[in-house]
């Protein structure tokens, strides 16, 4: 197979792994922040159904995971899971972040100082002001290096989609590697993951730097 | 009518009593400082009246509104939240570790809560708290961040931060207990200058002379229970025994 050939191919791929990271990243980050706050709730029962859910999803496989939302439809409810593929990756990738989001979410709200919710009370913030404004601003510094870590993993993770035979890059690269009995596709991979990962440093490192005002 | 009126106040964590029936009342323009050793119930004291904390039994009343009241089972019900809102507008808090915050500068902290709870026009919050910040020394260091002043500096915007909701009854909770002697200095003359403007203010302090000094009254507590109460010759010279402990412990 020519080089561009297959090239063009991986290029398809590629664009595949980039839908999977960003759609991840939209779904997973805000729906991270709900999850952490439920974790956090007074409510025992609501913590603890959480707790368990954050347990279960960081304690088995993301592969697993994606063929259980992929599957579950049809062996559920006998429902068609045609045209289900790509939303089953989304969603699964989705749930399988903010669960690990929602950790880094709650590690950051619990370093922010009590004294910063008393002094907002005492000026007369509601709760929801008091969070907005004053605690999530200081979350965001706080775990911006952990999150960017989550990021470059979601980058190499984005991969694992080949088990619901998706055609993202790595799953593309291994067809044309099996069929062409060639080791060149893995090497155009390793360099796209690499230097997409250098992109995703840059750009956290900016974010980091704007936010070291304080 | 008090600005401020807190009734027989008795308050435990868990099986600690921490308060043991309590009553301040504070009229207008006094300034009341708390003085007595630590574990005492000073700070708790102060956590109730500011609504930061919850009180078992005893009343608590702003400007003769009811913020909590005794209950027909025996405990303090608090007033609903929409009333307690309306009541918080009446008194601010200085903290010991000043809470300032850290992502806003000097001026953002001062206007925030003006602007944003009080949904004041922003032209004219500003103007004003130009104005706090030139009474406390800190008129050039409006663009700073509070990581970038000192702890006196830092205590003096927090001053401000209170005085720009203009409230009725301003406390302090160990103001200067995180300064060293130089930094307490500045921060004291500025709450001087507030007691000399008939600023309504109740302080707990460790500062001794100062309390003696600014003071209309003075009460010293100890162990839940108010000790010795009056002006501060009656306090500082009484023959109160744990009043006279204490004092020697500080002199020595």
């Amino acid at each position: 197979m020519a080089f561009d050939v297959m090239l063009r191919q991986l290029a398809e791929g590629m664009l595949g792994s980039v839908l999977i990271f960003a759609l991840t990243l939209i779904f997973s980050l805000p729906l991270g922040l709900l999850v952490a706050l439920g974790r956090m709730s007074k409510n025992k029962i609501l913590s603890g159904f959480i707790g368990l859910l954050i347990s279960v999803l960081r304690g088995t496989p993301l592969m697993l995971q994606l063929l259980v939302v992929y599957f579950f439809p049809y062996y559920l409810f006998g429902w068609s899971i045609s045209g289900w593929r790509f939303p089953a990756i989304i969603v699964g990738f989705s749930i399988n972040y903010a669960a690990y989001f929602a950790e880094i979410y709650r590690s950051g709200i619990e370093a922010v100082p009590k004294g910063q919710w008393e002094a907002a009370q005492i000026l007369g913030y509601s709760k929801s002001q008091t969070f907005m404004r004053i605690i999530l601003p200081q979350v965001i510094k706080i775990i911006l290096p952990a999150i960017t870590n989550e990021i470059i993993t979601l980058v190499k993770d984005t991969s694992l989609a080949f088990s619901l035979s998706y055609m993202e890059m790595f799953t593309i690269a291994k067809q044309i590697a099996a069929s062409n009995t060639t080791f060149t596709p893995f090497v155009v991979s390793a360099v796209f993951y690499y230097v997409f990962n250098l992109l995703v440093a840059f750009v956290m490192r900016h974010f980091e730097k704007k936010l070291s005002y304080y | 009518m008090y600005y401020v009126e807190l009734k027989n106040v008795e308050k435990s964590f868990d099986d600690l009593e921490v308060l043991k029936g309590i009553s301040v009342s504070v009229a207008e323009g006094e300034v009341v400082s708390i003085i007595g050793p630590s574990g005492s119930g000073k700070s708790t004291l102060l956590r109730i009246a500011t609504l930061l904390e919850t009180m078992d039994k005893g009343e608590l009343y702003y400007m003769g509104e009811a913020a909590a009241t005794m209950g027909p089972d025996n405990r303090t019900v608090y007033e609903k939240p929409v009333k307690i809102k309306e009541l918080k507008k009446d008194f601010g808090l200085v903290f010991q570790n000043f809470n300032l915050f850290p992502h806003k500068s000097v001026l953002n902290n001062i206007i925030e809560a003006p602007v944003h709870v009080q949904k004041r026009d922003k032209k004219e919050v500003i103007a004003e708290a130009r104005e706090l910040l030139k009474k406390m020394g800190l008129e050039d260091k409006e663009d700073y961040y509070p990581s970038q002043l000192s702890g006196g500096q830092q205590q003096r915007v927090a001053i401000a931060r209170a005085l720009a909701l203009n409230p009725k009854v301003l406390y302090f909770d160990e103001p200067t207990s995180a300064l060293d002697p130089e930094l307490t200095g500045e921060v004291l003359k500025v709450i001087k200058a507030l007691a000399e403007q008939k600023m309504t203010m109740v302080i707990v302090t460790h500062e001794m002379e100062f309390a003696r000094n600014i003071s209309d009254r003075v009460i010293f507590m100890d162990k839940g229970v108010i000790a010795c109460e009056g002006t501060p010759e009656e306090v500082f010279n009484s023959d109160n025994t744990r009043m006279q402990e204490f004092l020697g412990k500080l002199q020595r």
